[in-house]
């Protein structure tokens, strides 16, 4: 064989092999429904029962963070994905680059929402919905009801208590924890300034100085189950829910200052290839079934947006449903920043966490 | 056969693997500095992204925190691995040297992740070490050893001691045993013997070790990240942070491009200084 008899099957079964894997990869988009989702989604139990119900696959990508969201978006080909889970505040990011399909109103739920959530000023934009919330919850002050004073936690000076110094964990997301630092000096998350960045600055240092931890989701469910940390800063029914039943102690308070409510939204992506089933998923997931099985979700609990969610009495009762409307008027958006004032809230975020 | 066949030959050998470094390495590369000469949401070049790293100290101190652990890791892997090394390569008889080593490697037979998380649970309050200190008088109420610097360099120790050992113990068995006799022939101590001898023969091989465990230890995030606490911020972390909700890519390719940088002034101190292409 001569060198170029060789050079050019070398390159033909090169070509050929990459023929097979974009077919098998495009035939595989074409059936399913791809999802970029929270890891919440993940669960098999809500996902089979749609699965089963339409015939077809449930393609599921985790991703954390808006911005590694979109850049996995970005790196794809138009049509790969379908539907997106994002956070409420962020649903106009995607707006901004193309990426969102508009969704009916009269096709969803919109009027059995906790009118808390449904959040227009952030799944609106210009009058129409890229996004619909379907699960929300507070970023607050979780605790192990055995080991703290359950007075305290009625107020967010505890956080920053010398007397609970050493056994407190801080959620690692700077947004919500910006917010209750921000609450804790009497302002008002939606308002938030460069201006205001000295004064929570000093207050998130104050909260570090008590702490043990900035701990990310995984390790903030451990530090509280394991008894690493007594009290979780930015932590809620998504930490202390989903284990409630091994550690009945654990639990979470709405303080005087109140608290910081997250909500996440689905997108449908306006170059899916198959719209008319990315819907079916966004009104599987928004039906009360749907609702219920995201809200106990194996990887964090969370309150459902739809008020008719299928929950049992348990289940409702360790979600605190019956107290939502009290907590629901306590509670303040996410900050909400401008690129720039974003970028400074980051910096902050990045000293307080560099600071001994 | 021609010089000129010969010579399509070659070239036809080594294409594939200049094509896949110059598809996965230089092309991606040079995206990625070209990424960082930009800033998120500003257009036209400019250094912004590296001036932020050299005047914001947090941003700074990520490459401080990032050299001061990683120097500890490697001097203190190295401390551990030379002697078990030597024990494995000396002492074991070689019917056991076998099942010694694949017990060395069984740490890497687990996921990395699963590792680290197994790390946080013995280093917990209600931890194994804790607990036995406690027990057994030595400690009166457990201290903290999870989340702090300490349990990030426990967690990385203990996979890259078996990674030295590796490396180590493969230079100790290439030594000719004639050199220590020699030694001991010419009036040398078994730690004469040692130190003027065996240490400089295997010096290189060290090196190499602790180049590897210096470049995966500075660039890993996992580690750091579920065992420190987050209570400082190394560099990976710092980089991390630039993309999870921002999606700063251009900051973080800077802050990347400096990392490289730091391997890369590394690699030269190491190569020039023992020879370690020669290893």
């Amino acid at each position: 064989m001569t060198v170029r008899k060789f050079t050019r099957r070398l390159a033909g079964a090169s070509l050929a092999a990459f023929a097979v894997l974009g077919l098998s990869y495009g035939s595989a988009n074409a059936a399913d429904l791809n999802a970029l989702v929270w890891c919440d989604h993940s669960d098999p139990n809500l996902l089979k029962p749609f699965e089963d119900a339409n015939g077809i696959k449930v393609n599921v990508k985790e991703f954390e963070g808006t911005g590694a969201g979109i850049a996995i978006v970005e790196q794809s080909q138009p049509g790969d994905w379908d539907v997106m889970v994002i956070d409420s505040i962020d649903v106009r990011r995607g707006v901004e680059r193309g990426l969102f399909e508009v969704l009916a109103d009269d096709q969803l739920p919109i009027a059995d929402l906790f009118p808390e959530v449904v959040m227009d000023q952030h799944t609106k934009i210009d009058g129409k919905r890229y996004g619909i919330t379907e699960k929300f919850g507070y970023n607050t002050i979780g605790f192990n009801k055995a080991k703290v004073d359950v007075k305290d936690m009625d107020s967010l000076a505890a956080l920053t208590d010398p007397k609970y110094k050493g056994r407190v964990a801080i959620y690692d997301y700077y947004l919500p924890v910006i917010g209750m630092a921000a609450m804790a000096i009497g302002k008002k998350t939606a308002e938030l300034t460069e201006a205001d960045l000295p004064a929570i600055k000093e207050q998130l240092m104050k909260m570090k100085a008590n702490a043990k931890a900035v701990t990310d989701v995984v390790a903030s469910q451990t530090a509280l189950a394991t008894g690493e940390a007594d009290i979780l800063v930015g932590g809620g029914e998504w930490v202390t829910a989903g284990i409630a039943k091994e550690n009945p102690d654990l639990d979470f308070s709405i303080p005087k200052e109140g608290a910081v409510l997250w909500s996440q939204s689905l997108a449908m992506f306006k170059d899916s290839k198959n719209k008319d089933m990315a819907l079916k998923f966004i009104q599987y997931i928004m039906s009360p079934e749907g609702q219920a099985r995201l809200a106990t979700s194996s990887c964090y609990w969370g309150m459902p947006a739809n008020s008719k969610a299928a929950l049992n009495d348990e289940q409702k009762k360790i979600l605190r449903f019956a107290e939502q409307p009290d907590f629901l008027k306590r509670a303040q958006g996410y900050p909400a920043p401008s690129e720039d004032l974003d970028k400074k809230m980051q910096d902050v975020w990045t000293e307080m966490i560099q600071a001994q | 056969m021609s010089a000129s066949t010969n010579n399509r030959i070659g070239w036809a050998s080594v294409t594939p693997a200049l094509a896949w470094t110059l598809v996965f390495f230089v092309v991606p590369f040079v995206a990625m500095a070209a990424a960082s000469l930009y800033t998120k949401g500003g257009d036209g070049l400019s250094l912004a992204n590296y001036l932020q790293f050299f005047y914001n100290p947090s941003y700074w101190r990520a490459l401080t925190n990032s050299l001061e652990v990683t120097a500890m890791v490697t001097v203190i892997s190295v401390l551990l691995a030379y002697p078990f090394a030597w024990i494995l390569a000396f002492i074991v008889p070689e019917r056991w040297q076998r099942l010694a080593l694949m017990l060395a490697v069984l740490p890497f037979w687990t996921s990395y992740v699963v590792r680290s998380y197994s790390w946080l649970l013995v280093l917990a309050e209600k931890g194994v070490i804790n607990s036995t200190l406690v027990n057994i008088g030595i400690l009166s109420e457990p201290i903290q050893l999870a989340n702090t610097r300490a349990a990030t360099v426990i967690g990385f120790v203990h996979f890259f001691v078996m990674l030295l050992t590796l490396t180590i113990f493969a230079n100790l068995k290439q030594l000719s045993p004639n050199y220590r006799k020699a030694a001991a022939d010419l009036g040398a101590s078994p730690l004469q013997s040692f130190v003027h001898v065996i240490l400089p023969l295997t010096l290189p091989g060290v090196m190499v070790g602790a180049f590897l465990t210096f470049v995966l230890a500075i660039g890993d995030y996992i580690t750091p990240q579920i065992l420190g606490g987050n209570n400082e911020l190394l560099l990976p972390q710092l980089i991390m942070i630039q993309i999870g909700r921002r999606g700063d890519f251009a900051s973080a390719s800077a802050l990347s491009i400096i990392l490289m940088a730091v391997v890369s002034i590394a690699y030269f101190a190491c190569a020039r200084w023992l020879k370690i292409e020669r290893a």
